[in-house]
C-alpha cells in the first residue's frame, strides 16, 4: 500500500499500547466504566472497518449496515432464548451460549443476509443502491419490531454472556481483551484482503467499472463478495455488542445506526483501515461526553449532526487524512 | 365486503397522494441537480409543526396553511443556498451524509422548540364530518380533500413541467444540464427555485398530515424511507414514475394492513396476530420493491438520460 509517515506509525503504536494498558489505567483512575466504554468503541470500530470495505474500498454507498449489525445481535439473543427454554429454533436448531458456536452462527446469518440483499441491490448503483440498502434494513427493523416472542419493540435482555472455554467473559476486562484481539485479527485479515488481487480488482471497479468489465472482470461477483464479507463483519460486531450490553432491541437495526456507522467511516477517513477505527473511537467518545452535559445530554445529536455537516463540507479525508497531512 | 374494499381503496389513495407529494419533490431535485436529500423528511416535519403550532396559537386554519407552506419553502431554499450548493459537484455519499447531519440537527431543534410530545391538530370545521361515497360507506371529508388536493397538485405539476417556460428549463436541465448553463440560463436561481418547489410540496404533505397522523419529531424519517421505496419503484428522477409508484405503494400497503392481521387471527391469538400482522404488512412494499428490481432494475418508468 502507500507509505505511512514514520511519526504516524509511532502514533499507531502508542494508541495500541494505550488500548492494551487501558483496563489497568481504569483501575488506577478508579473508574471501571472506562472498560465498558472502551469495549463499545472497539466493537463500533469493527463495524466501521467492515462497512469501509464496501463504502471506502468498494465505493458503494451502503446505508443499511445496521441490518447486518442487528442480525448478528439477534442471532446471539435468539440462540440464548432457545437455549434457555431448551426448545429448538424452527424445531431443529438447538439454542446455544457457546461463544465459539454463536459467533460463527451470527457471521453466517450476516453473510447469508448480505448475499440476499446484495444480490438484489447490486443490480443498481449510486443513489438507488443507497436507497435500497436503507429500505431493506428498515424492513428488517419492522420485522423484528413485530416478533413478540423475541421482545418486539422493547427488545429482550440476554442474561449472560456467551461462554468461552478457559476464559471468564463475565469479567469486563477479560471480555475487553477478547474484543481487542478480535479487532486486531479483523484488521489483519482486512489488511491482507485489500492488498490482495481481490482488493485491487475491487479498487479498479471503484475507479472505473466499465474498464474493468472490458478486461474481463465480472464486477458484479466481486462487489457481491465484498458485500458479503462486510455483512459478516457487521454481524460479528453486532454479536459482540449484544454480549457486551446483554441486551438486544430493534434499535440495533434502526436506520440512524447505519448513519452513525457511516459517520464513523467518513469522520475517520474512508478507504483506509485505521481511519474507521479512529472515527469509531472519536464518535463513541464524543457521544459519551456530550451525553454527560446536564440538561443538554438528550440533544447531543444536534452537535453530532452539525459536526457531520462541517466534516463533509470542509474536511477532506477525515481525521486520518488530516493527521497524515499534518505529519508529512 | 365491497364496502370495506371501497373504504380501503380510498385510504390507499390517500396514503398514495401523500407519498407522491414527497416523492415528487425528492425525484425532481434528484432529476435536476443530481442531489439526494435525506433531510427531505425534515421539510415535511417543518410544514406539519408550523401548521399545528399556528392553529394552536391563532385558531386560524388559513394562517396556519400559509405558515406551513411558507416555512417549508423558506427552510428548503435556505438549505439549498447554505449547504446543498456546495455539494452539487461532490459524490452522493457526501450529499447523503451532509443532509443526514441536517436532519439530525432539525430533529433536535424541533424537539427543543416544541418538546418530545406529539401535537394534535383538529380538522378544519369546513372539512369536518363525513359523506357517503357509495351508499352505506361514510368516508371522512377531510381524507377525500387530501386525495383531491394531491391529484390537483399532480395535474398542476404536469402542466407546469410540460407546458411552461420554467418547466422547459427543468426538463432541459435534467437531461442537458451543461447545455442549459451554456445557453445563459441562470442555473443557480433555477436550482434554488426547484429546491423551494420540492420543499413546498413536502410542506404541503406535512400540513395535511397533521389531523390524520400525529405531529411529532421523527415523523419525517418514518415516511421518508417509504418515499425512497416509491422513488426506486417508479424510477429515479421520473415524476410520472413517482406518481404511478406512489399509488401502487399506497394501495398495496393499505390493503395488506387490512387483510393480513385478520387472516393471522384465524389461527393465532389476537394480540400476537396484531403485532406480527403489522410487521408482515409493512414488509409487503419492500418485497414489491425487490420484485420490481428483479424485473426492471431502473424502475417502472425510468427517466431519460
Amino acid at each position: 500500500m502507500d507509505e505511512t509517515p514514520a511519526s504516524l506509525r509511532w502514533i499507531g503504536l502508542a494508541l495500541l499500547a494505550l488500548l492494551l494498558a487501558l483496563p489497568s489505567l481504569a483501575t488506577l483512575a478508579g473508574d471501571p466504566a472506562w472498560v465498558s466504554l472502551a469495549t463499545r468503541m472497539l466493537i463500533y470500530a469493527l463495524a466501521a472497518v467492515s462497512l469501509d470495505i464496501i463504502l471506502g474500498y468498494g465505493g458503494l454507498a451502503c446505508f443499511g449496515h445496521a441490518a447486518f449489525y442487528g442480525i448478528g445481535g439477534y442471532t446471539v439473543a435468539i440462540l440464548y432464548r432457545h437455549w434457555q427454554t431448551s426448545e429448538p429454533l424452527f424445531g431443529v436448531i438447538p439454542g446455544s451460549t457457546q461463544f465459539l458456536v454463536v459467533i460463527p452462527a451470527a457471521m453466517l446469518a450476516g453473510g447469508v443476509l448480505a448475499a440476499a440483499i446484495g444480490a438484489l441491490s447490486l443490480r443498481t448503483a449510486g443513489v438507488q443502491f443507497l436507497m435500497i440498502t436503507l429500505a431493506f434494513a428498515q424492513m428488517l427493523f419492522f420485522l423484528f419490531s413485530s416478533l413478540s416472542q423475541y421482545g418486539g419493540n422493547d427488545g429482550m435482555t440476554v442474561r449472560r454472556r456467551n461462554e468461552f472455554p478457559g476464559l471468564d467473559l463475565r469479567d469486563d476486562t477479560v471480555f475487553y481483551y477478547l474484543v481487542l484481539a478480535i479487532l486486531l485479527a479483523a484488521l489483519f485479515v482486512a489488511h491482507r484482503l485489500v492488498g490482495s488481487r481481490f482488493g485491487r480488482v475491487l479498487g479498479g471497479i471503484r475507479q472505473n467499472e466499465r474498464r474493468m468489465a472490458a478486461i474481463g472482470v465480472q464486477s458484479y461477483r466481486y462487489k457481491l463478495a465484498a458485500f458479503v464479507i462486510a455483512g459478516m463483519g457487521g454481524a460479528l460486531a453486532g454479536a459482540l455488542m449484544v454480549n457486551q450490553a446483554r441486551f438486544v432491541s430493534p434499535d440495533m437495526l434502526f436506520w440512524t445506526k447505519s448513519g452513525e456507522m457511516m459517520i464513523m467511516v467518513i469522520l475517520g477517513g474512508a478507504g483506509t483501515l485505521i481511519g474507521p477505527v479512529i472515527g469509531a473511537i472519536t464518535l463513541t467518545g464524543l457521544e459519551d461526553l456530550l451525553g454527560r452535559i446536564p440538561g443538554w445530554g438528550e440533544h447531543k445529536l444536534f452537535a453530532i449532526g452539525l459536526l457531520l455537516v462541517l466534516v463533509v463540507l470542509f474536511g477532506r479525508g477525515g481525521l486520518y487524512g488530516w493527521l497524515r497531512r499534518r505529519l508529512r | 365486503m365491497l364496502n370495506l374494499a371501497v373504504e380501503q381503496a380510498l385510504n390507499g389513495l390517500q396514503l398514495g397522494v401523500m407519498l407522491f407529494l414527497l416523492a415528487a419533490g425528492l425525484t425532481l431535485i434528484f432529476g435536476i441537480m443530481g442531489v439526494i436529500n435525506i433531510a427531505h423528511g425534515s421539510l415535511y416535519m417543518v410544514g406539519a409543526f408550523l401548521t399545528a403550532y399556528t392553529v394552536a396559537k391563532t385558531g386560524s386554519f388559513l394562517l396556519a396553511l400559509l405558515a406551513g407552506l411558507a416555512g417549508a419553502a423558506v427552510a428548503g431554499m435556505a438549505m439549498e443556498t447554505l449547504i446543498m450548493r456546495r455539494l452539487y459537484a461532490r459524490d452522493h455519499l457526501d450529499q447523503v451524509l451532509a443532509t443526514f447531519g441536517v436532519s439530525l440537527c432539525m430533529n433536535e431543534i424541533f424537539s427543543l422548540l416544541f418538546g418530545q410530545r406529539p401535537l394534535y391538530v383538529s380538522i378544519p370545521p369546513l372539512l369536518d364530518g363525513s359523506i357517503e361515497v357509495v351508499p352505506g360507506v361514510p368516508y371522512p371529508i377531510y381524507r377525500l380533500a387530501i386525495v383531491a388536493v394531491g391529484l390537483m397538485v399532480a395535474l398542476g405539476l404536469y402542466l407546469l413541467i410540460s407546458h411552461t417556460r420554467i418547466g422547459m428549463l427543468v426538463r432541459a436541465g435534467s437531461t442537458h444540464r451543461d447545455m442549459v448553463r451554456a445557453l445563459g440560463v441562470d442555473i443557480r436561481s433555477l436550482y434554488t427555485a426547484v429546491f423551494g418547489l420540492g420543499a413546498l410540496l413536502a410542506g404541503l404533505a406535512g400540513l395535511m398530515a397533521g389531523p390524520v397522523y400525529t405531529v411529532q419529531v421523527g415523523m419525517g424519517e418514518q415516511i421518508l424511507i417509504l418515499t425512497f421505496v416509491v422513488v426506486v419503484i417508479g424510477g429515479l428522477g421520473s415524476i410520472r414514475g413517482a406518481f404511478l409508484a406512489a399509488m401502487v405503494v399506497g394501495l398495496v400497503d393499505t390493503a395488506l394492513r387490512a387483510v393480513v392481521p385478520p387472516w393471522l387471527k384465524t389461527f393465532m391469538e389476537a394480540s400476537a396476530a396484531d403485532a406480527l400482522g403489522g410487521g408482515l404488512s409493512s414488509l409487503g412494499v419492500y418485497l414489491l420493491m425487490a420484485l420490481v428490481l428483479l424485473v426492471k432494475p431502473r424502475g417502472l418508468l425510468p427517466a431519460h438520460g
